[in-house]
Order: C-alpha cells, then structure tokens, then sequence
C-alpha cells in the first residue's frame, strides 16, 4: 500500500469522524444558540428585587377584571385558567395551574394574583422572561382585558 | 389588541427517531470504517471478518433503537448513536491492539494471547440486553424513588465487596475488582447508578432544610453544623475507598458526585467550598501517610523515572500521534501496557492524533450535554437530579480517566467509559444511557392535553369560585 493511499485513507477516517460531530451538533444546534430573543429583551435587563407591587402605580381605566387566561396558540391552544381569587402560578412543573409544554419556560415561570383589587403578572425570576404585550416584565405589572402574555413560545391572552 | 410584533413559534412535539436512526447510520459506518481501515493497514486486506462485526453491532444498535420506538419515543435523538459511536471505535481499537499484540509475539516466537475484541462485543451484547430491561422494565423513573434508601444500602456494599477477604482482588495496585465463577468484576460501577438514584432521593427530601438554614460568613451561605453529617459521612467514606481500596478515581468520583448534586439542589456555593477542602485536606492526608497513594504521586510528578511506565510510553505515542495522528493500525500503541484499557485513550491519540481525540472528546461532552439538557428539561426534581448525577458521574469519569493519561493528575484505574476492556463497565455504562433515554422520554414528551377550555366552562368555573 503506498505512502499516499495511506495517508488519505487516514485523513477520509478523521473526516468521517468529524462529520458525525458535526451531524449531531446540527440536530441539538437549538439547545447551543437558544430560541430567537426580542432585541427589546436584551436592552431591557434590569434587576428584578421588587416583589410586591408598588402602590403607587397608577391604575388606568378599569373595564371589569379579567375572568381567565387562556394559550393562544400551539398544540396546547385553549388550555387555560379562570381567574377567580387565587394567584395563578404557569410554568412547565406540575404544581403550575397552567402547565405549559414549553422547553423555553422555566419550571415556575411566572405569577398572576390579584391585589387591590387588580390582577398583576410578577415573573418568578424565570430563565427566558416573561413578557406583557411585548414589554418584558421586570417588576409586577397590572394585566388588564386583551392583554397577552409570553413566555418561551407560548402566548397567553388575557380574556374577561 | 397590541400584541407584540415577536412571532410565535409552534411547538410539534416530534420524536426525532428518524434523526436518531440517521446518526446511527452514520456512527456504525464511522466504527466499520476503523475496523476496515485497521485491516487494510495491518493485514494490507479488507478483513474476512468485517461481514460479522458490522451486522453484529449495526444489529444491536437496531434492537436499542426499535425498543425506543416501541417503549420511550420521544427520548434524545443524540445519546444512542454517540453510545454507540463510542462503543463500535472502542472494540475497532481493542480489536487493533489485538492485532498488534499477535504480531509482537510472533517476532518473538510465542503463542499470541487470545484476542480480547470478541469478549468486549460480547459483552456489549450483554449491556444492550441490559439497556432493553432498563427501557422495558423502568416506566417511569420516578418509581425508583421509593427505592431511595435500598439504592443507598446497595451502592455501599457494591463499593466495600472488593474488601472482603476472598471476594476481592488486588489489580494493579488497586482493589476494586473481585472475582467470581472464574470472573472479574468491577463493583464500583453500577455502585455509582445506586449513589446516584440514593443522593438524588435523599436530596429531594433533605434539600430545603439544607437550603434555607444557615447564616452568612464572608458573603457565602454556610450550612449549619448539624447539616454537615451526610457530607461528612460521604467524605469519609470515599476517603475510605481512597486508603483502604488505594483507588484515587473511584474516591473522587464518588465524593464529587455527592458534592456536585448537593450544590445542584441546595443552589448554595458554600458546598462546594466546604467540599473542596476537605477534599484536598485528605487526599493530602493521604498522600502523607498512605505509601500507595504517595507512589501514585511520584510517579505521576515524575513520570519518565519509571522504565517502561505506562504513563511514560502513553505520554510518548501521543506525542507521536501529533496532530493527525499516525492513522489506524500505523502507530504502536501496543507497546504500552494496559493500551485497551486503562490507556486507549492514549491509544487513540497515537494514532488518531489531536484531531481524533477532540472528536472523541467531543462526543463525551456531548453525551454529558445531553444529560444535563435531560435533567432541564424533566418536570420533577427527582428526575432532575438522577440526570444531573448520571451525566456528572460520566463527566468525572472521563476526567479522571483522561485526566491521568494526558498526566494531568495522578493515573487511576478507572475505566474510560464504552471504549476501555472491561465488562462491568461496559454495561453498567449502556445502563446509564438507558436511564437517561427513559428520563429525557419523559421530559420530552408532550403533557396529556387537557381539554380545551370553552368559554361556558371558563364562565361555570368562575361562577363556582
């Protein structure tokens, strides 16, 4: 066998080996580059300590409260949660009112309660963050009536 | 309605088992491809035997992937075909040192040893079976938990058997195998699947006292001292393990894995502080007083002091290896000791070079990636922590291993897993993979839709509230 032959024999095994890598590297490439991020998102990072809503915020005008949170969208489309007095916790684990099957949510990704009489969305400090009619929600934020939520891939509408 | 201009993506389940047959399309060619290669080089013919070994292993690689069709679809796409990879390059070496040991030995008018690349698929048949059990028998991973503390009991017996007068073996310098009906085994492996399942029942329940107790010192949360007993019993038994079983890989493996899953499920640094210095305080304690665990030392500061060392001639055919690497069946990895075990990674480097190693390296980093993408995404912490302990385990298991033979740290006799000879390992290591394809199943698995909420059925509920 010539010096050659050998020697392309070993360089064609390296790239035979190499190109498994790389297959497997494309079918997980989402898992290393993550989901498409709002341009919005990454300006708005801002330390989230605030737990409680601030009093002083401003309540606009109040149509009614919202009497449910429904998915949107996706295969889970229509799954959802009434809105009665108890806070309302959606997140992929189980012990989540709404549980969503979204890899992009966190296990308890976000929080709706009512206090003072309103509802708010607080994020429960989530990976990927929570957002309200595109605004990333940073602090506990009034959720009113054709509002929508998003969290990982899944939209949320706020409904009465 | 202002909804915002991000555009949604759908989410369609899908299982990905048509990806997974791919990339085992691919890994079996990549592993007849070193079997051909090995033969062409060193018998300058395509081996008569290749028709076997690549329906032998693209057969058992088929059988795992129609039991995940059949029982756990929606499992990672990525594990099986890196296993599978790892294990057919592994017997394609054995195979090769088996070829090389024969030639040695005939240059020296000796009857060649019995060739060792048979038992290894051999018993790879025996962890495919094994992987079916997991995958049938297992339905659902949180039923271990209720095993809690019968896997804690077992694991330790596993990892003192070696002690037994009798039972156990002294193998180089080690004592971690015992022997039984004629055969070798290595206890501390499926040891290590029992810790895991145990630290991760223990830690489920014991986590929020050992979260939330504690006071601050330095800016770091400290565990109160009454909290400390699991580590400390932890600490001293693989300290144990270190002294009375002079096994360094197999010491660190075990007390890492209790660290790193403390430190997961507590989220608090100060474990891994505490950790690491009593870590370091034995292990220097042991080095002072235990002359075994000094020699490993020397020899591991100093390695060109020993004539014909393994360490030593690894060392040299890596460096021999370069970049590219002598190519399959061209190098002599076979003049140091242990190169199907202990040192195939070393075997590998000589003649795959750098380049094949970063590969190989990679596919490990990629099953360990895996793992802890596994452990994301599972939905109960049980599950979680069982992958997270799965995937560590194989990472400092690879460290270790790796580790010793680049001489980054003192050499142990841990096996490198799916490629060292060795059958305890071997299967223990397919069970692994079977454990994490059953979890990640889970986690992958879209949720039992709930029925869609109408608008009536929203308004009754509101009118019960």
């Amino acid at each position: 066998m010539s010096e050659l032959t050998l020697t392309l024999i070993k360089l064609g095994f390296l790239a035979l080996l190499w190109m498994f890598v790389l297959a497997v590297l494309s079918v997980i490439r989402s898992d290393l580059f993550g989901a498409k991020v709002d341009s919005r998102a990454a300006a708005a990072v801002v330390p989230q300590n605030s737990r409680t809503p601030k009093p002083s915020k401003p309540v606009k005008k109040r149509k009614g409260l919202p009497g449910s949170v429904t998915i949107a969208d996706g295969p889970q489309a229509g799954v959802g949660a009434s809105l009665g007095d108890e806070p309302v916790i959606i997140g992929r684990g189980s012990d989540c009112q709404i549980r969503l099957d979204d890899d992009y949510s966190s296990t308890r990704h976000a929080r709706l309660f009512l206090s003072e009489g309103q509802w708010w969305v607080e994020d429960l400090g989530s990976t990927n963050g929570t957002y309200l009619d595109g605004q990333r929600v940073t602090r506990p934020v009034p959720a009113e009536i054709g509002g929508s939520i998003r969290i990982g891939r899944t939209t949320l509408n706020i409904a009465k | 309605m202002s909804i915002a201009s991000t555009s949604v993506i759908q989410i369609i389940p899908r299982t990905r088992r048509g990806v997974e047959l791919l990339l085992l399309v691919i890994a079996i060619a990549v592993s007849v491809g070193a079997y051909v290669n090995i033969g062409i080089t060193v018998q300058n013919a395509v081996p008569a035997s290749t028709g076997y070994y690549a329906a032998g292993i693209g057969l058992l690689a088929l059988i795992a992937h129609l039991a995940l069709r059949y029982r756990a679809p929606y499992a990672d796409p990525v594990l099986l075909p890196c296993a599978v990879l790892l294990n057919g390059l592994g017997v394609a070496m054995i195979h090769r040192i088996d070829l090389g040991l024969a030639i040695v030995a005939e240059a020296k008018g000796k009857v060649p040893k019995a060739p060792a690349a048979p038992q290894q698929i051999t018993w790879t048949a025996v962890g495919i079976v094994l992987f079916l059990v997991v995958i049938l028998v297992i339905r659902d991973h949180r039923r271990l938990q209720a095993l809690t503390y019968t896997a804690g009991l077992v694991g330790l017996l596993l990892l003192v058997l070696p002690l037994i007068p009798g039972l156990g073996v002294n193998l180089n310098g080690a004592r971690i195998w015992i022997r039984l009906a004629g055969m070798s085994f290595q206890p501390g492996e499926f040891a290590k699947i029992c810790l895991v399942v145990f630290f991760a029942g223990y830690l489920v329940v014991k986590r929020d006292v050992l979260t939330l107790a504690g006071h601050r010192f330095l800016g770091l949360d400290l565990p109160r001292a009454r909290d400390l007993g699991p580590i400390g019993i932890a600490w001293a038994v693989s300290l144990g393990v270190l002294v009375f079983e002079s096994d360094l890989g197999s010491s660190l493996l075990f007390f890492g894995l209790f660290l790193f899953l403390l430190y997961v499920s507590t989220e608090r640094a100060g474990w891994l502080i505490i950790g690491g210095l009593l870590f370091v305080g034995g292990a220097y304690f042991a080095y002072m007083t235990f002359g075994h665990v000094h020699r490993r030392v020397t020899d591991w500061l100093n390695p060109w002091a020993i004539d014909g060392g393994q360490v030593k001639l690894g060392l040299m055919g890596q460096a021999w290896g370069g970049i590219l690497g002598r190519g399959l069946g061209q190098g002599h990895p076979e003049a140091t000791l242990y190169a199907n075990s202990d040192m195939i990674i070393s075997s590998f480097a000589e003649e795959l070079g750098l380049t094949g190693l970063i590969a190989i390296l990679l596919v490990y980093t990629l099953i360990i990636e895996r793992g802890l993408r596994t452990a994301l995404g599972c939905r109960d912490i049980f599950g979680k922590l069982i992958a997270t302990g799965l995937a560590m385990s194989f990472a400092l298991q690879v460290f270790v291993i790796v580790g010793g033979v680049t001489g980054l740290i003192p050499l142990t006799g841990l096996a490198t897993p799916f490629m060292a000879l060795g059958g305890t390992s071997l299967v223990a290591n397919w069970a692994i993979i079977a454990l994490l394809l059953r979890i990640s199943d889970q986690a992958r698995r879209p949720q039992t839709p709930a029925a869609p909420v109408s608008d009536e059925t929203i308004a009754m509920a509101v009118q019960k509230a």
